[in-house]
């Protein structure tokens, strides 16, 4: 038995399984549920598989060269540390995400829903696993596709508007993304990144494509001032839906452009590392600002995210001086965000359904009439705080550290601010749910899978802050700056 | 009897402060003659992968290099694409709606053009198809053109019969990709390595995998022009 | 080869015309359009630098725009379904002012 786990091409299975059976269930609706639990409980068995192939291989790497022609001729699948901590992240949420789907959609919705999610969970595997800046290209279409229709999928107008301005973003990003692509294509001969790696250097052409592409990434993972799109589109699609982009969909366009920034564009570097800071800054600020100002909980909720993106964005000035444990701490931040902003959102959607409304005012008495929901919300909250023990505070605690090492005062400063802020809206939240409201509500009910889905998610994102040491050693992410050169 | 959207539609909204519209146009034109600099320090003389591709071209399984670029070299690529297409019909189902069959029938000089080119663009989807192998064309060519007759159908009036419109509409609009997913499932198992075709069989490997594109790219596209799933009507 | 070049740069015009008309019309439909137009400029980018490899053009970026091409039809595909539905809904066929931010 042994023998077959080890030798079962792990990484294959993340990518086609869910793509067969998503197009299995849009052909048998009946089955759709079923092969949706299973496919999800599936993805995290091959991700614990993937990640004991890396760790017996050679080089801590698994490639696969699709077609057996190889790169430059070919597409190259390629999973390292980086890339287990991405799949160990969409396996995880995947699964909280699927088992609160099954109750959350009634039927006629439930048939629409599951295909689409199923493929949009091989679009980020197919992503994290490539090798090949076109694929990415490729993959990332996919995954925007996917994730805009799931996000129309209620059908109100506000959810129309948010999925149309989240569209025109994406394609707008993809664009630019794939015009850098073709300008890297035509300098070097190959769209392959470890063959890129090996012949990029600081000319005009390069340049132009770090900008095209970096724009782009930038602008569909959200970064301040290009975040206009999340709110809308995060804070009107169905709960479910919005902890997946949150969650999953924006840090599969940050893991392009982190690796991109660590294999191709070293050598221009400088500069470019300290505007992507002062952005990541920005957006702690304002997003931070702009979450304590709201009314509406899920709109609370996805200003959060553009602020938490912000702090991973804040690694990069970091970690050209402190590179391991500047990157450990974007993993533990990008992993305990996934988790404590699927719960949240979950949370929310938990409470739309309890109350019909998400006017954080009005939430009444929840801590009495809905507590699993509301623990889930508040040990989300603790993550995304920074307060000890959860994934968040190591995340935080490993990205200050950094910033006092290099007397960075600025960011620390940032960083504490951001912290507060982020205190005040989770206590905002909070207070209202201890409280009764000025009007009484009608209750409706909230079926059991859907508040132990939340919670679920939220305790994995508090328990992470006890695992640090074997969590940064699964993930090994040493090697990741070294992926630049010889193919392994 | 103007449905709401056409009216909408119609509406021309006003566009921003003439000054504004000034200042994205010099950001703009900044970045293209950025652009611009960047592509005319290219060299004018570059091979790009054409002298790989020429050396595997016999061990392709077809002698045209783009149908061995898509089909053999870069086969993830094109598998992955083709699931975007029928990603993009699931959601255009998914927004819900009715299908829009024209009700009408057509004029004459439309009827008699429906008539005479449909049958003529099948044909011309199947050779298209088969000369994929060794000229320009191949399954995307032959789906397209298919689309095209299934969209001229469409105008025209043709109404598909409602039990096509189940399971057997669903059937055929994933076969390509399954195709596609099942031969990557068979490579792996026989050979180790995902879509990678033993030489002796890689040209109908390549030809049984387009035909199934080709005729899923032209079911995919005649339903995105039809809009909506042709169930819910009947539902109704 | 220059005229390689001259279709280069027309693609790049293509992009920044593209990009200007997506940002200043407000006009779902132009957006749309203004992305295809942009789309189309990628492309033809990448085929005319194609054929600096000599008689016979390079077929990866060939196969290349083929995969762009499809990708862009679904997307347009999606996009226009998605602005019916927006302007049924809300009227217009323009994206919601916004309110906040």
């Amino acid at each position: 038995m042994p023998e077959a786990f080890s030798q079962t091409p792990w990484a294959l299975v993340l990518i086609l399984l869910p793509l067969a059976t998503g197009m299995i269930s849009f052909l048998w609706p009946r089955l759709a549920i079923s092969l949706g639990l299973v496919t999800a409980a599936i993805l995290i068995l091959a991700v614990v598989g993937l990640g004991w192939q890396i760790h017996s291989l050679d080089g801590g790497v698994y490639h696969h060269a699709v077609g057996g022609w190889g790169a430059p001729l070919g597409i190259d699948l390629y999973a390292d540390g980086l890339s287990l901590l991405m799949l160990t992240t969409t396996a995880l949420v995947g699964m909280g995400v699927s088992i609160y789907s099954v109750a959350y959609f009634e039927h006629e919705q439930a048939l629409r829903f599951w295909p689409i999610w199923l493929l949009l969970l091989a679009a980020l595997n197919a992503l994290f696993l490539s090798a090949d800046i076109f694929n990415l290209y490729v993959t990332l279409e996919l995954l925007g596709l996917a994730a805009v229709t799931l996000t129309a999928l209620a059908g109100s107008k506000a959810a129309l508007d948010g999925a149309m301005r989240y569209l025109l973003a994406t394609l707008l990003g993809s664009l630019c993304y794939l015009l850098g692509v073709e300008l890297l294509y035509h300098s070097y001969g190959t769209v392959d990144i470890a063959t890129l790696a090996e012949r990029v250097a600081a000319t005009p052409v390069v340049w132009a494509a770090l900008g095209l592409m970096g724009a782009g990434l930038i602008l569909k993972t959200a970064l301040f001032p290009l975040h206009f799109w999340l709110p809308p589109a995060h804070s009107s699609a169905p709960a479910p839906v919005s902890a997946v982009l949150s969650a999953l969909v924006i840090k599969a366009t940050f893991y392009i452009l982190l690796r991109l920034w660590l294999t191709l564009f070293n050598p221009l570097n400088e500069s470019v590392a300290t505007l992507l800071g002062l952005l990541g800054a920005a957006a702690v600020l304002w997003g931070s600002l702009q979450a304590l100002r709201q009314t509406r909980l899920k709109l609370l909720i996805a200003y959060s995210t553009v602020a938490q993106i912000g702090y991973l964005f804040l690694a990069f000035p970091l970690a050209a001086v402190a590179a391991l444990s500047t990157w450990n701490a974007v993993a533990y931040l990008a992993l305990s965000h996934a988790l404590a902003k699927a719960a949240m959102f979950l949370s929310a959607g938990n409470l739309l359904r309890f109350g019909g409304h998400d006017r954080i005012a009005d939430l009444d008495r929840v801590v009495q009439r809905l507590p699993v929901t509301a623990m889930a919300f508040a040990l989300a909250g603790v993550s995304i705080m920074g307060l000890p023990p959860s994934g968040g505070f190591i995340g935080k605690w490993l990205l200050l550290e950094a910033a006092l090492e290099q007397n960075r005062w600025d960011l620390v400063l940032v960083m504490l601010l951001g912290g507060l802020l982020a205190a005040g809206y989770v206590f905002k939240v909070l207070g209202h749910s201890f409280t009764e409201a000025p009007v009484m509500h009608e209750a409706g009910t909230v079926p059991k899978a859907m508040e132990w889905a939340a919670l679920l998610l939220a305790v994995a994102a508090v328990v992470l802050g006890f695992l640090t040491v074997p969590v940064l050693a699964w993930f090994g992410l040493g090697d990741v700056a070294g992926i630049g050169g010889v193919g392994s | 009897m103007r449905d709401p959207s056409e009216q909408a539609i119609n509406n021309n909204p006003a566009q921003p402060a003439p000054l504004v519209r000034v200042i994205i146009a010099l950001l703009v034109t900044g970045l293209g003659v950025g652009l611009a600099y960047a592509i005319l320090s290219l060299p004018s003389n570059a091979v790009g992968l054409s002298q790989a591709v020429n050396l595997h071209l016999e061990q392709s399984g077809v002698t045209n290099p783009v149908t061995a670029v898509l089909l053999n070299f870069r086969g993830y690529d094109t598998l992955l694409e083709m699931v975007v297409l029928l990603l993009a019909l699931l959601g255009v189902w998914a927004l819900g709606g009715a299908a829009q069959f024209h009700e009408h029938a057509p004029g004459p000089v439309l009827d008699t053009l429906a008539r005479l080119l449909a049958p003529l663009l099948i044909l011309v989807a199947a050779y298209l198809l088969w000369v994929g192998a060794h000229a320009p064309g191949g399954a995307f060519q032959a789906g397209s053109v298919l689309g095209a007759a299934g969209v001229l159908l469409l105008l025209s009036g043709w109404r598909p019969r409602i039990a096509l419109m189940a399971l057997p509409l669903r059937l055929v609009l994933i076969i390509g990709p399954m195709t596609f997913v099942a031969m990557a499932l068979l490579t792996l198992l026989s050979e180790g390595q995902l879509l990678t075709y033993p030489v002796n069989y890689a040209g109908v490997l390549i030809l049984v995998l387009e035909a199934a594109a080709t005729l899923s790219i032209g079911v995919t596209l005649a339903a995105l022009f039809v809009g909506g799933h042709p169930q819910d009507e009947q539902s109704r | 080869m220059s005229s390689v070049f001259a279709y280069a740069l027309i693609g790049v015009g293509l992009f920044t015309l593209g990009l200007y008309a997506l940002i200043v019309h407000a006009h779902l439909l132009r957006k749309i359009l203004a992305l295809n137009v942009m789309g189309s400029g990628v492309f033809m980018t990448l085929v005319a630098l194609a054929k600096r490899s000599g008689d016979v053009p390079d077929p990866v970026p060939h196969a290349m725009v083929i995969t762009g091409i499809v990708v862009a039809v679904s997307a347009t595909a999606l996009a226009l379904t998605l602005m019916l539905k927006l302007s049924a809904v809300s009227g217009r066929a323009t994206l919601a002012d916004d309110r906040q931010d």
